[in-house]
């Protein structure tokens, strides 16, 4: 007869392991709790440092006794990655939080379906909305798509497809446009275009500086959508007499639909908010603009600047409430490229 | 009988037909586009700020007044232009911010490849990528209402026990609106930039070398230290420097968490800072014609500024992969 043996898994944390880690865990508590009730350190943070000062040196040296110094360096780093991880996600749950908490006492219905033409933003919040925040923001994010589209998946194609003599500078000039600060975006345009030829504010203004900026996020990430796409139907597409042009309009780009649709987006989500050159360069209107070439432009950044900087607690609740929204565009989108750019490549 | 013509040998060239000519000229046309922006933006503000830049000379950078002086006619008597103090305060800024910054990004893209399980580096990675898409007025106005209570207080503790330092010594107590403030900020901001260059390049960390390390019986930590961190060493310093481009070109967010304040000022928790961008916004709304030329010209400044970090980082970046071996 023939004995199976049972599996062992020696990788795995034995009970009475778990047991030693779960009480240092317990002790580390107890011992920040104490050290903060007892000395003069007081407050979240110093219960905060104490518990992971406490509880890397007692794991360190539980470890460092058992198994030696290799072992207790190895647990310090456990509880600092850790440690990094938990500081980088906090800022990010704070500020949802309180974009959350402090923007919904503004949301009514009156937001999406009124202009601040009648209402300053030290009314009651029943005076006024955001409506011309929010189409202002949608025709600029639609004229910067119609600019920056082209551009940015023809500087991609030129990449990925032509590989000229150009692609190092080109890369290296796309890597380096993508660190433009805004502010300069916005002041090349106002030197450029708005100064010496149109002379007044407008929408289209801010758009070419949003163009600007999106370009590059929407040349990068279409660039790695290309390169995903496998050589060999581009060399099918060659070999069946299609000219290169063919190939690259019926082949490749169909085929890396969904992650340039991904870029795309991403580039949207990128400029949304984007406000310093809006400041400089739309004029903020309070009323719906129907048109973005001529005549000053409500945006939600600038909208939510104005109310930010007139101080009064109904103007901050705008000013949350117009985050609130915005952010809500930007999720929405991000969650859009997430789910696009899972999908696999197609065909 | 018929004789068998063969046919004419075929002309075999590799000149493009005519409709890929035209496309290689538009998808080129379109690639050098980036170069014809960045030229513009360069030629024009230099352009536009040339007069004051002549005027002040080399005394745009080292001067730090900033001061317009103008008669009923509103014509300009008399004007001072410097930056010095601005261009302290940015870099100032934005080093506090890589040097809060670094640590953590490479401890959570450390955390991210090597220590995390699957399904939460998936869920931390679309937060993370997520936060770096928030829009930097959010930033700043949490900033202003919510951290800075909180920074002000980190401040005076560490006035309290590291003040023998000179930078963080103080004369004034005065933790208001600060340098470190704003960096705490920035920080937030270019946390999840570098975070995920670094976790880029640690991914790219190559495999057998890892098993190998832990085949001879490394731990996690003597494995990162022996593999990881000579691979990816020089990626997180380009990444640190995009993120200090980043930092340095910031607007809105330092704007509203800095005191502007035309005094060169290297005391981290002093109430008094200085931003090229902010400085931007702050004058642009009562400008008159010629101080707008000074603020063009300080917008070429921090364009080559920030021009000069990207490059420099991207040249590291690309270096990765090559040390280590």
């Amino acid at each position: 007869m023939t004995t199976i043996p049972t599996p062992i898994k020696p990788w795995k944390a034995t009970k009475r392991e778990r047991l030693i880690d779960l009480s240092i865990f317990l002790l580390a508590l107890l011992a920040s709790y104490l050290v903060v009730a007892l000395t003069e350190m007081k407050g979240k943070l110093a219960l905060f440092i104490v518990f992971f000062i406490a509880y890397m040196l007692f794991t360190a040296s539980i470890k460092g006794l058992k198994l030696g110094s290799a072992a207790a360096k190895d647990a310090v780093v456990n509880s600092l990655v850790a440690l990094g991880a938990i500081v980088t996600v906090i800022p990010i749950a704070s500020i949802l939080f309180t974009v959350v908490q402090k923007g919904l006492p503004g949301i009514s219905l009156n937001l999406f379906v009124s202009d601040m033409s009648q209402a300053t933003t030290t009314d009651p919040l029943s005076n006024g909305g955001l409506l011309h925040a929010i189409t202002g923001t949608l025709m600029l994010v639609t004229l910067a798509l119609i600019m920056s589209v082209p551009i940015g998946i023809l500087t991609a194609l030129y990449l990925t497809e032509i590989k000229g003599r150009f692609t190092a500078p080109i890369r290296f000039l796309v890597q380096a446009m993508s660190g433009v600060p805004s502010i300069v975006a916005g002041l090349f345009i106002l030197s450029a275009i708005l100064y010496p030829i149109t002379k007044s504010f407008s929408g289209l203004m801010g758009a070419l500086a949003l163009t600007i900026l999106m370009i590059p996020t929407i040349a990068r990430t279409s660039e790695e959508v290309l390169n995903l796409i496998p050589n060999d139907l581009r060399e099918a597409g060659v070999a069946l007499g299609g000219t290169q042009w063919r190939t690259v309009a019926m082949i490749v780009l169909p085929a890396a639909k969904s992650g340039l649709v991904t870029a795309v987006i991403l580039g949207v989500a990128r400029i949304a908010g984007e406000t310093a050159p809006l400041l400089l360069l739309t004029g903020g209107g309070d009323k719906v603009n129907p048109n973005p070439f001529s005549g000053p432009l409500g945006s939600l950044p600038y909208y939510i600047w104005k109310s930010f900087n007139s101080g009064s607690p109904e103007a901050l609740t705008r000013a949350w409430a117009g985050l609130l929204v915005l952010v809500g565009l930007v999720l929405i989108l991000f969650t859009m490229a997430r789910y696009l750019g899972t999908k696999k490549v197609s065909k | 009988m018929t004789t068998i013509v063969p046919p004419a040998p075929r002309e075999i060239t590799t000149e493009p037909r005519p409709s890929d000519k035209v496309f290689r000229g538009l998808v080129t046309a379109g690639g050098l586009s980036s170069l014809l922006i960045l030229g513009l933006i360069a030629v024009f503000l230099g352009y536009r700020g040339f007069e004051v830049l002549v005027q002040e000379g080399f005394g745009f950078i080292t001067n730090s007044d900033w001061s317009v002086t103008v008669d009923e006619n509103a014509n300009v008597i008399d004007s001072n232009f410097g930056l010095a103090a601005m261009l302290v305060g940015t870099i100032l800024c934005a080093l506090v911010a890589v040097v809060i910054a670094l640590p953590i990004s490479v401890f959570s893209a450390l955390f991210l490849n090597f220590y995390a399980p699957d399904r939460l580096k998936r869920f931390l990675i679309a937060i993370i990528d997520m936060m770096a898409a928030f829009p930097s007025i959010l930033f700043g106005i949490w900033g202003f209402l919510v951290l800075m209570p909180t920074a002000e207080y980190w401040a005076k503790l560490i006035h309290k026990y590291l003040g023998w330092i000179p930078i963080f010594d103080l004369q004034v107590p005065v933790y208001t609106r600060s340098p470190f403030v704003a960096g705490v900020v920035l920080a937030i901001m270019i946390i999840p930039i570098i975070t995920s260059v670094s976790r880029e390049v640690f991914s790219q960390a190559p495999l057998d070398r890892i098993q190998a390390a832990y085949a001879l019986g490394a731990t996690r930590w003597a494995m990162i230290k022996s593999v990881v961190i000579p691979h990816g060493r020089n990626g997180v310093i380009g990444g640190a420097m995009l993120g200090l481009g980043r930092a340095m070109g910031e607007t809105v967010a330092v704007f509203t968490v800095l005191n502007i304040v035309f005094q060169v000022n290297w005391q981290v928790l002093l109430g008094a800072g200085g931003n090229v961008a902010s400085l931007i916004i702050l004058k642009f709304g009562e400008a008159n014609p010629y101080e707008i030329k000074a603020l063009m010209a300080a917008g070429l400044i921090l364009f080559l500024l920030t021009l000069l970090v990207n490059a420099i980082a991207n040249v590291i970046v690309k270096t990765t992969g090559k040390s280590g071996r």
